[in-house]
C-alpha cells in the first residue's frame, strides 16, 4: 500500500507538480493585500493586520525561496505532541533555522533540512526553502517545509528520515 | 501620571514541584497576603484571579475557584488570562477597580501546577493555533526559541556562554537566600557549562524550570490603606500591559513568522522596549531612578536582553553591565535579587504577582539576608506569549 502525500498545512506551500518534481520552483506560500502590500506569513485570507489599512483582499504570493539566517538552534531533546517522532527510536537532534527574507522583510522559522547540522549553519548564510516530509502515517506522507543552506545539496527526502517518521510502516 | 495604589498585603506558597493542586498554593498565597495585610477575607471587595490553563476548567475561571476555596462572601470576581502576563493583567484589573472607585481592598491570586517537562499546548488537532501548529510542525518548545535568542546576541552583541552562565551563578547566588525559591543552592560556571544541551546554545542551567508556585497581593486606594492604619504604603506607580506595534519584527513565541515590514516601516521602539517606556511615562520616572528589577529570565540570555529593553544599559551592552557587576546584589542596578526563574522556576499565572511580592518586600525594607539597600523605586518586567506586555513599578 502507498502512502498518498498531503501537506501538513493547506496553503502554506507549493505541492509537487504532476510529474512528481517536488524540487524545481518549491516556494513558501504567503497572501498579499492588494491595498497596502503587506505580506503575510502564515497567510491572512480575509482582513489585513495592518492597522491603518482598511484592505479586504489579499491574494496569494509566493515568498522569495531565498533567504539568510537570522538565528538557529536545535532540539536536543523530543518535542512534546502535536510533533510526531517514534517513541521507539531514540531521538536525533533537529535543527531549527529562523531566516530573514529579504523582498518580505520579514523572519520564517522552519527546520533544517534532514542532515543539517548546527555546524553548517550561521548567521547571515544564506538558505533556500525545500520541500520535505514531516513524518509519515499508516496511510499518509505529511509534506512540509525545510530551510537548506545553498551551498550544500543534501539527499533526496523521499521518505521520512528517522526522527520524523512516526515508524508506521504501510 | 496615575493615582498610586497601595500594597497592603503580600504573600507566596513557596516554589517546588509539590504533586498538589493550584487551588490549594493559591489560597495558600492567598491567606498569607490576607494577614500580611492584616485584612479580613470578608472585607475584599473583588477578588481577580490570574488563569491558568493547566487546572481544567476551575483554571480558567481563578477567580472564583480561589473565592470559593476563602469561602464565598459575595465580593466581585474577574479572572484574566495572559500566558505569562496574566498576573500583571490581574494586577492591572484590580488597580481599574480601586482607581474607578469601583472596589476599595482588592485580593489578587495567581497559582499553577506545572506538568513535567516542555510546556506543551492543551490536546486536540488544531491547525488555526499558532501554538499548536509550532508544536506539530516544527517542534519548536519554548527553550527553542530561547536558543534562537541566545546566538543571535551571541552574532549581534558578542554575548558569550560565560556570559550567560554568570547571569545563572549570579541568580542562584541571590536564590540561595529566599526561603521561597525552588532552588536554594549557589551554582558555578562550570556546573552551568557541564549541564547538557537543551536548545543549542542554551544548557539545562540556562533555562527556567517550571515549577508549582501560588502568589499573591492585597491592593487597595490609598484611603483605605490610610484608614487602616498604613500611611506609607508601598504603592504600585504603574502597570503597562501593551501590546506590540505593527509590524512586529521581533520573533515571538508561538509565532512562526515575523510581521513583514515590506510595505509598513517597522516602529522606531521594538514591542520590549515599549513595554517598559509605557511603565516609565505612567510612573514620571526612568530607569535612572531604579533602586532593583525583576525580570522575566525565562533563560539566562533573556535577562540580558531585558537590562536593554528596561534601559539600564545601551543596546548590546547587556553583557558588559552585568561583567561590571552592576546587576549583582550591591551594585548600582541589582537585578533579580528574588533569585529570578532561575531560582523559582516558572508557575505561569503566579509569576508576575511573585515579582510585586518580591518589590514589595525590598521596598519595605524587610527581604532580610537579600535585601536592597535603600531601594525607594523597583520594576517588574515579563512577556507573555501572544503579545502580552507586562511590567509594574512600585514605589515608596
Ligand atoms: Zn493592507
Amino acid at each position: 500500500m502507498s502512502r498518498k502525500r498531503a501537506p501538513v498545512v493547506v496553503g502554506w506551500f507549493t505541492e509537487e507538480s504532476a510529474d512528481g518534481d517536488r524540487e524545481g520552483g518549491f516556494r513558501l506560500l504567503g497572501t498579499r493585500c492588494s491595498a497596502c502590500a503587506s505580506v503575510f506569513f502564515p497567510r491572512e485570507d480575509v482582513f489585513c493586520r495592518n492597522p491603518g489599512c482598511p484592505g479586504r483582499e489579499l491574494t496569494e504570493v509566493p515568498l522569495s525561496p531565498r533567504g539568510r539566517i537570522w538565528s538557529y538552534t536545535d532540539s536536543r531533546y523530543r518535542p512534546p505532541a502535536p510533533y510526531v517522532s517514534d517513541p521507539e527510536l531514540e531521538w536525533q537532534p533537529r535543527t531549527l533555522i529562523a531566516v530573514e527574507l529579504e523582498a518580505e522583510r520579514m523572519v520564517v522559522l522552519g527546520q533544517g533540512a534532514p542532515g543539517v547540522s548546527l555546524a553548517d549553519l550561521a548567521i547571515g548564510m544564506e538558505v533556500e526553502a525545500v520541500p520535505g516530509v514531516l513524518n509519515e502515517d499508516a496511510d499518509t506522507t505529511w509534506t512540509t517545509w525545510h530551510w537548506r543552506p545553498t551551498g550544500t545539496r543534501g539527499p533526496a527526502e523521499e521518505t521520512a528520515d528517522a526522527t520524523g517518521a512516526t515508524g508506521v510502516k504501510a | 501620571m496615575t493615582a498610586d495604589v497601595a500594597v497592603l498585603g503580600a504573600g507566596m506558597h513557596p516554589w517546588g514541584k509539590w504533586g498538589r493542586s493550584f487551588v490549594e498554593y493559591g489560597t495558600a498565597a492567598a491567606r498569607a497576603a490576607l494577614a500580611d495585610a492584616g485584612v479580613e477575607w470578608r472585607d475584599i471587595g473583588s477578588i481577580v484571579g490570574a488563569d491558568t490553563v493547566r487546572g481544567g476548567y476551575p483554571g480558567y475561571v481563578a477567580g472564583a475557584t480561589f473565592a470559593k476555596a476563602l469561602g464565598w462572601q459575595g465580593a466581585r470576581v474577574a479572572s484574566v488570562y495572559a500566558a505569562c502576563a496574566s498576573g500583571a493583567q490581574a494586577i492591572a484589573t484590580a488597580r481599574a477597580q480601586i482607581l474607578s472607585g469601583l472596589a476599595d481592598v482588592v485580593l489578587v491570586v495567581g497559582a499553577d501546577a506545572a506538568p513535567k517537562g516542555f510546556f506543551r499546548p492543551a490536546g486536540g488537532d488544531r491547525p488555526d493555533d499558532p501554538d499548536w501548529l509550532r508544536f506539530r510542525l516544527l517542534g519548536a518548545t519554548n527553550p527553542a526559541y530561547f536558543g534562537l535568542y541566545a546566538r543571535r546576541r551571541m552574532a549581534v552583541h558578542g554575548d558569550t556562554l560565560e556570559d550567560f552562565a554568570q547571569v545563572k551563578v549570579k541568580n542562584a547566588a541571590a536564590g540561595a537566600l529566599n526561603p521561597l525559591a525552588r532552588y536554594r543552592k549557589r551554582v558555578s560556571a562550570e556546573e552551568v557549562a557541564a549541564s547538557a544541551v537543551v536548545a543549542d546554545p542554551l544548557r539545562l542551567l540556562d533555562i527556567c524550570a517550571t515549577s508549582d508556585g501560588g502568589a499573591a497581593l492585597v491592593l487597595s486606594s490609598m484611603e483605605f490603606a490610610r484608614r487602616h492604619g498604613a500611611p506609607d504604603p508601598v504603592r504600585i506607580r504603574a502597570v503597562s500591559t501593551v501590546t506590540p506595534r505593527f509590524p512586529n519584527t521581533v520573533l515571538d513565541l508561538p509565532d512562526i513568522a515575523t510581521d513583514s515590514a515590506a510595505a509598513v516601516a517597522p516602529p522606531a521602539e521594538p514591542f520590549r522596549p515599549s513595554i517598559a517606556r509605557a511603565a516609565y511615562e505612567e510612573a514620571g520616572t526612568g530607569p535612572e531612578d531604579l533602586s532593583l528589577a525583576e525580570v522575566y529570565d525565562l533563560s539566562t540570555a533573556l535577562e540580558l536582553q531585558w537590562y536593554e529593553d528596561l534601559g539600564l544599559c545601551e543596546e548590546g551592552e547587556a553583557a558588559k553591565l552585568l561583567r561590571e557587576g552592576a546587576t549583582a546584589p550591591g551594585g548600582r542596578i541589582p537585578v533579580n535579587p528574588s533569585g529570578g526563574l532561575a531560582s523559582f522556576g516558572e508557575a505561569v499565572p503566579a509569576q508576575a504577582i511573585a515579582q510585586v511580592c518580591e518589590l514589595t518586600w525590598q521596598l519595605r525594607g524587610t527581604a532580610g539576608e537579600r535585601q536592597v539597600a535603600e531601594a525607594r523605586v523597583g520594576i517588574t518586567a515579563n512577556q507573555g506569549l501572544f503579545g502580552h506586555g507586562s511590567s509594574v513599578i512600585a514605589v515608596r
